[in-house]
């Protein structure tokens, strides 16, 4: 079980969240399909220390991002 | 087909004298060999689907220089840690292809490998839970028989027949509104797979390498030319990628990123008991897939664990909610013990389909992000990426699966076909 630290709650259990992707920036819609393909779908999926957006959907709905190693679950400053 | 020289052919009579014998006298089943420092085709990854890329690559186009480098010991990973199922029953007609074309080869392969895979074509019961899950599922039922798969719709007492032990009680949770059937389907022994294509490879020749980590590539411009090991550098013609789990740490080590996201995906077994399921089931609604193992466990598993992760651990919350969704299928198994719980790292792409074919950087394929489905797959798998090694050309059945349907949009949105709930 996680226990991730909702910047505005606290640290809650991850039941009440939902994992929601790596952060990424939108690129302007004129580019080519690769440059968009990259956006959409190619992931860095790191093993270790991995960036990652969560929203505390089961509570005050905040969104945050956060460092996370993938290889040990733990959450990283 | 011609027979592969085995040192020792199994058979009835072998069984015979090594039972006189006292089991005493049988040979290893493949060599232990030093990592030569060129091969025509290196594969990393020593599961089912890279041993068998090694095996067609011997077997069918005459490769007589290949390896098969495995981190740890072959069928470690999640050859040996998933469910077992067998099917066929997709939904689009290039992934009825690919399955089916995977199910055909298991049909005949304990022949082909002199190896038992105990292949039991048991039938897997696809079950629906209302008349909204009805409906659905004889549309995906009529696209597969336009596909070619042999499958059958049921109604509820036609699923009751097939699962003598399922919950008969309207007000379940989830109750049993029909279903579908296809009979083909099953599980088969899943170390034996690995070991079957191991010995049958290393038979003619393939040199099978464990504890053999791959650290890097060795590149020459901009083309794959080898592997840096934890052994020391090997050389290579063609590199095949075939990790299971890791395909994003690989592909960070060639230079590229795959639209694979890495997921733990928990399954379970109880104590053995006496024969009472005699088919496999899985329900879309719930996620559960079950079936009983020739040992007496009950072999189940159901939904990922949905953040990424490398932990090869499951949490708590997905757990619950499949040993939930068991019982509520077989309240009987309430009495049942949980014997082992374990999870492995799946790679998912977005569209839940695999990625077969070259990867961005010249001279290393991709057979990869199989997700939660690899096992059913790793003839079909291994069968496909011998032959782009061999001839640098895709095969029919794999082009839909390149990498470029991520650029030209043309993907394969097996999430809700392929009849499971992530």
């Amino acid at each position: 079980m996680l226990a991730l630290p909702c910047p505005h709650c606290g640290t809650r259990d991850e039941a009440e969240f939902q994992f929601g992707g790596e952060p990424a920036i939108r690129p302007p819609s004129a580019v080519t399909d690769t440059v968009w393909a990259e956006y959409v779908y190619m992931r860095s999926n790191e093993k270790g220390p991995h960036r990652e957006l969560w929203c505390h959907a089961g509570g005050c709905g905040q969104w945050f991002v956060l460092t996370r190693n993938t290889a040990t679950h733990a959450v990283l400053p | 087909m011609s027979r592969t020289p085995f040192r020792t052919r199994y058979s009835a009579a072998s069984l015979l004298r090594q039972g006189l014998a006292g089991q005493t006298g049988w040979g290893e089943a493949w060599r232990a060999p030093a990592p030569r420092p060129r091969y025509d085709f290196v594969i990393i990854g020593g599961g089912g689907h890279g041993l068998a890329t090694a095996y067609y690559l011997a077997k069918l186009h005459g490769a007589n220089r290949v390896a098969v480098l495995e981190k740890g010991w072959i069928g470690g990973g999640n050859t040996g840690g998933n469910t077992t199922i067998v099917r066929s029953n997709y939904f689009f007609p290039e992934s009825a292809a690919l399955y089916d074309h995977a199910l055909r080869l298991y049909e005949g392969l304990s022949q082909e490998l002199n190896y038992n895979i105990m292949l039991s074509q048991r039938g897997v019961v696809t079950i629906a839970h209302s008349h909204h899950d009805m409906e659905l599922m004889a549309r995906s039922v009529n696209a597969m028989l336009i596909n070619g798969i042999d499958v059958e719709l049921l109604d509820a007492e036609g699923v009751h027949r097939e699962i003598k032990i399922a919950n008969r009680d309207p007000h379940a949770r989830f109750p049993i509104h029909g279903g579908f059937v296809q009979r083909r389907g099953g599980i088969a022994r899943h170390d034996a797979v690995a070991w079957g294509y191991a010995r049958a490879a290393d038979a003619m020749g393939v040199d099978i390498i464990q504890n053999c980590e791959v650290t890097g590539f060795r590149f020459d411009g901009a083309r794959v030319v080898g592997v840096e090991t934890s052994r020391g550098p090997i050389a290579a013609g063609r590199v095949g990628m075939a990790v299971s789990g890791h395909s994003g740490v690989l592909a960070a080590k060639a230079g590229f990123k795959l639209p694979i996201q890495s997921y733990a995906l928990q399954a379970m077994v109880t104590e053995p008991v006496k024969p009472v399921l005699d088919t496999v089931i899985l329900s879309g609604s719930t996620g559960i897939y079950c079936s009983q193992s020739d040992k007496g466990e009950m072999v189940f598993g159901a939904g990922l664990d949905l953040y990424p992760s490398y932990a090869q651990r499951g949490n708590l919350p997905v757990g619950q909610t499949i040993i939930a969704a068991l019982l509520d299928m077989f309240p009987r198994f309430r009495t049942l013990k949980l014997l082992r719980q374990w999870a492995g790292i799946v790679d998912v792409c977005w569209d839940y389909s695999p990625l077969i074919g070259p990867s961005p950087v010249e001279g290393l394929y991709l057979n990869c992000g199989w997700g939660t489905g690899g096992f059913k797959a790793i003839p079909a798998g291994g069968w496909l990426l011998a032959h782009i090694l061999a001839t640098g050309q895709h095969h029919p059945i794999s082009a839909p699966f390149d990498l470029n349907r991520f650029t030209t949009g043309r993907l394969i949105d097996e999430a809700a076909g392929a009849g499971i709930a992530h």
